[in-house]
């Protein structure tokens, strides 16, 4: 599978990272290069087979429904970029 | 006081038995750690002022006679587990400013043995890589020979604990992260059965594989370790419902008549002559144990590393997507809109390994090629996972060589991902399918560790380690030292 520079911009695109042209020309060759190994896995046959998507059992943890302390506001924010008052700020999301 | 060559074990009969304080040692470590880390680089952060703190309240806890194995004990843990109040990087630029305000289960279940943090360990971005050389703070060196790598993701646990900086690490394996710097720097790394170990408060990297593990001098030391931070956590839904055994009891030396299977599948075209002769040599050892040695077949072992690198980034491209610059992080400067700033944090928070794995991640999960990728990688995942089953059935263990090589070169292996990826070759199975594995330290190869590999069915840590152990002990090359 070769994966062309516009289809790169497309995935960065769909991803929401941001790339230079230099990085999408860098980053087709080794995608490429890499769905290349994947195709190996075409010759397994997988006829029947469930798809495993973890290796324990996954179950809901649930506790009582009960109020218990949480994380302070202070706390909360104290790792924000920007915050005013009780709220975190960011940029304009309709231009 | 000499901590260089001292284990976990012996430092913490040094406390029990009052010959030295945990402020006395704490002390000599942080003097070692001022010493070696312009050299190895080991160290993303070092607590000195919260060390000398848990350092004071565990002597007062040995005073009152409650001291535990780890009480006391000064250790490293990596960059990736948070630690209330310290910064937890995940040697990333994204999160170079992170302050968690809560501690992983594993810290807490430490801090409540009385463990001493010195500081936290070096990694690759995100724990994104197989040589440590992807970390956006700094590369460490191989404590064995400063011009090599020390393996990764976890080279910063791996070299601080061969140089002496600490007398045992935490790790997370995703692929091998844990055993391939292990064998590396010559050292024992445990990866734990998927969900033994709580990943509460580790940050995610692929959730369906990352397990946390002790990265130790000895397999003795690795159990105590275990046995602090193994058990079922409510804070994570993964985690199972059993009742961790002391695993310190399984140790006792003796295989006789333990059925260890050798898969032809891992002694493949390509692995250094120096390695096999190592891995060769231990299987001959294990049988002079008693061991009984047979020949096991894994068919579906060729698929692994393409069921590892679609499953891996497909997660990580979901676990990633929360670093949008607005909640904590990195946070682009200069954009005008909300999916502007999104884009320009990732493209600037994010180094290139990290980037690639989004992009291969998002790709296999998008619409229509999403059966053809993720799907057909989560079903070969199941084969993998039945035919170790079915090998275990015959085997208690099976035995093959940790990494294809010994430590490589810095740079030698940055500009071709696949070739870096070939790293994880041995060690990417036992996070498809969840078993334990445990890499332990078999000889050397042009004066560089060879790292020997044992796997065990779900939750068989004691068969593991107990097998670890016998080796360990009949070969002795876990008593050798870096030289730095």
């Amino acid at each position: 599978m070769k994966l062309t520079k516009e289809e790169v911009r497309h995935i960065s695109k769909l991803a929401r990272v941001g790339m230079t042209d230099d990085e999408l020309e860098l980053m087709s060759g080794q995608l490429s290069n890499i769905l290349e190994h994947f195709d190996v896995l075409q010759k397994a046959n997988t006829e029947g087979v469930d798809a495993t998507g973890h290796s324990a059992d996954v179950n809901t943890v649930m506790r009582r429904d009960e109020p218990r302390p949480s994380l302070s506001r202070d706390e909360v924010f104290a790792n924000a970029p920007q915050h005013e008052g009780e709220f975190v700020r960011i940029k304009a999301v309709l231009e | 006081m000499n901590v260089v060559g001292m284990t976990l074990e012996e430092a913490g009969a040094l406390l029990r038995t009052k010959q030295a304080t945990s402020v006395e040692l704490t002390l000599a470590v942080l003097d070692r750690i001022n010493a070696v880390e312009p050299k190895t680089r080991a160290y993303v952060t070092v607590t000195e002022d919260l060390a000398m703190q848990q350092a004071r309240k565990a002597d007062e806890r040995i005073a009152k006679g409650q001291a535990g194995p780890l009480t006391g004990v000064p250790m490293q843990l990596k960059d990736n587990i948070s630690t209330k109040g310290v910064r937890t990087t995940c040697s990333s630029k994204m999160l170079s400013n992170f302050v968690p305000v809560y501690d992983a289960t594993v810290a807490r279940k430490l801090y409540d043995a009385g463990a001493v943090l010195v500081g936290k360990g070096n990694m690759d971005e995100f724990a994104m890589g197989s040589s440590t050389e992807n970390s956006a703070v700094q590369k460490t060196h191989n404590p064995w020979a400063l011009d090599r790598v020390p393996g990764g993701s976890s080279g910063g646990p791996a070299a601080a604990v061969a140089a002496g900086e600490g007398f045992y690490s935490l790790g997370s394996d995703t692929g091998g992260s844990i055993r391939q710097p292990a064998a590396l720097c010559g050292i024992v790394g445990l990866k734990p059965t998927y969900g033994l170990v709580s990943r509460y408060g580790l940050v995610a990297f692929a959730s369906s594989l990352d397990q946390i593990g002790p990265m130790t001098k000895t397999v003795k030391d690795n159990a105590l370790v275990l046995n602090a931070i193994a058990g079922n956590d409510p804070s994570d839904s993964t985690s199972l419902k059993v009742t961790p055994p002391d695993y310190t009891k399984a140790l006792t030396g003796d295989i006789k008549g333990l059925r260890i299977g050798v898969p032809k599948e891992y002694f493949v075209e390509g692995m250094q002559p120096g390695v096999e002769k190592c891995v060769r040599d231990a299987i001959k050892m294990l049988e002079k144990l008693g061991a009984k040695l047979g020949e096991a077949s894994l068919p579906s072992t060729p698929y692994a590393m393409a069921v590892y690198y679609i499953i891996a980034p497909s997660e990580a491209s979901a676990n990633l997507a929360r670093y949008d610059g607005v909640k904590y992080g990195y946070s682009a400067k200069n954009a005008s809109t909300m999916w502007e700033a999104m884009e320009r944090t990732k493209q600037e928070g994010f180094g290139p390994e990290v980037k690639r794995r989004i992009m291969i991640g998002t790709y296999a999960l998008s619409a229509g090629y999403y059966d053809a990728y993720y799907l057909k990688a989560q079903k070969v995942r199941t084969l993998i996972r039945r035919e170790f089953e079915e090998v275990f059935k015959k085997f208690d263990v099976l035995v093959t060589p940790t990494s294809p090589s010994v430590a490589f070169k810095m740079g030698e292996k940055t500009a071709d991902p696949v070739q870096m990826y070939l790293n994880d070759v041995f060690t990417i199975p036992a996070n498809i399918a969840g078993i334990p594995g445990v890499s332990v330290q078999a000889g050397l190869s042009d004066g560089l560790p060879v790292g020997v590999q044992f796997l065990a069915s779900h939750l068989q840590e004691e068969t593991l380690l107990k097998v670890a152990h016998a080796y360990e002990q009949a070969a002795g090359w876990h008593k050798l030292r870096a030289k730095v």
